[in-house]
């Protein structure tokens, strides 16, 4: 019993008691570039939700689906680009690859969730990384969602391509993106942090003939 | 701009999101030390260059970042058949037509991609 696997492997919680003020991968991007409020007219609008818990699960999917299950209550999309999310829809998992799994979460429920989920697999063959910190989600809403899109990724988005609940990893201008469809006319894009400024200042750019805004 | 179907993803993607590894097949001497300088030198740095059917080792870079294979014709470019690693093509020098299919593996389903 003192030898499981979970209490080998040493965890630490990233978010710190200390009051030490916090800004958003995007927060620099608001200062330097602006925000432009979303009016009438805005067929698309941006937001960021900054601050998620992020974790990438690695190992066979049949031992982390039991896991996932019994931790948050949803089953591991086994197809691949599945995208799940639970009832409440704030917490979702993804298929990234045949052995490896995006989870992302509220902020702040990331390490009990990882600690939870090492206990549930005990010494099965699996991997954890919290990376919450290297990447931001940034949110598109509208009905110029889609045609913003074609013009920045390489993905055929068309709905008979990308049906919600679906994701994938592709290329957005240039750089990497995790692009996903959890509803109708909201789509998702998980950027790196170093990544989230040009990711920014793309969209304001490509999102100007339909008077993108910046919901904050 | 051309297409290409990675086994893992079960899709046909854009060739921006691959990149290409060289000759696949390409298995390391089970008993290095038994190896003659010259097998070992085989091994490491000498690579096929055929006029036709070739087998290679490509990755999805931007995408689930597997290696899986690709037969590709080395004149017009054509990609004949992808498949997983651990997998034999269907396609040969021998047989381009195809080869016979009792002697092709069953290609496991996309669930079984990886399993630990
Ligand atoms: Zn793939």
């Amino acid at each position: 019993m003192s030898n499981t696997a979970a209490e080998k492997v040493r965890t630490f919680d990233t978010r710190t008691q200390a009051k030490i003020a916090v800004e958003s991968p995007l927060a620099y991007s608001y200062r330097r570039s602006g925000a432009p409020a979303p009016t009438a007219k805005s067929r698309v609008v941006l937001r960021e939700r900054p601050f998620l818990g992020h974790l990438v699960l690695r190992g066979g999917a049949i031992v982390l689906d039991e896991a996932v299950r019994e931790v948050l209550g949803v089953s591991l999309p086994g197809e691949p680009q599945g995208l799940v999310q639970d009832a409440e829809g704030v917490r979702s998992v993804q298929w990234l690859s045949p052995d490896e799994w995006l989870l992302i979460v509220p902020g702040g429920e990331e390490f009990e969730l990882e600690n939870r989920l090492r206990a549930a697999l005990d010494d099965a063959h699996f991997a954890i990384s919290n990376v919450s910190g290297g990447q931001t989600l940034v949110e598109l809403e509208g009905e110029a969602a889609r045609e913003l899109l074609m013009k920045s990724v390489i993905y055929d988005v068309h709905p008979s391509h990308f049906p919600v609940g679906k994701g994938v990893t592709t290329v957005f201008a240039k750089a990497t993106v995790i692009l996903r469809r959890p509803a109708e006319e909201r789509w998702e894009l998980v950027v790196r942090r170093s990544f989230a400024d040009y990711t920014y200042r793309w969209l304001l750019d490509a999102g100007e003939e339909y008077a993108i805004g910046v919901a904050r | 701009m051309f297409y290409i179907h990675c086994p893992y993803c079960g899709e046909t993607r854009e060739e921006e999101e691959f990149h290409p590894k060289g000759q696949a097949h390409i298995a390391r001497p089970l008993d290095p030390d038994a190896c003659s300088d010259e097998e070992w030198g085989d091994y490491l740095f000498f690579r096929d260059n055929p006029r036709g059917i070739h087998h290679e080792l490509w990755v999805h870079a931007v995408g689930c970042r597997k290696f899986f294979n690709v037969t590709r014709h080395t004149v017009t470019y054509e990609i004949l058949e992808t498949y997983k690693m651990g997998e034999q093509p269907s396609i040969t020098a021998e047989h381009p037509e195809g080869r016979p299919t009792d002697a092709v593996d069953q290609q496991a389903s996309l669930r079984d991609g990886v399993r630990a």
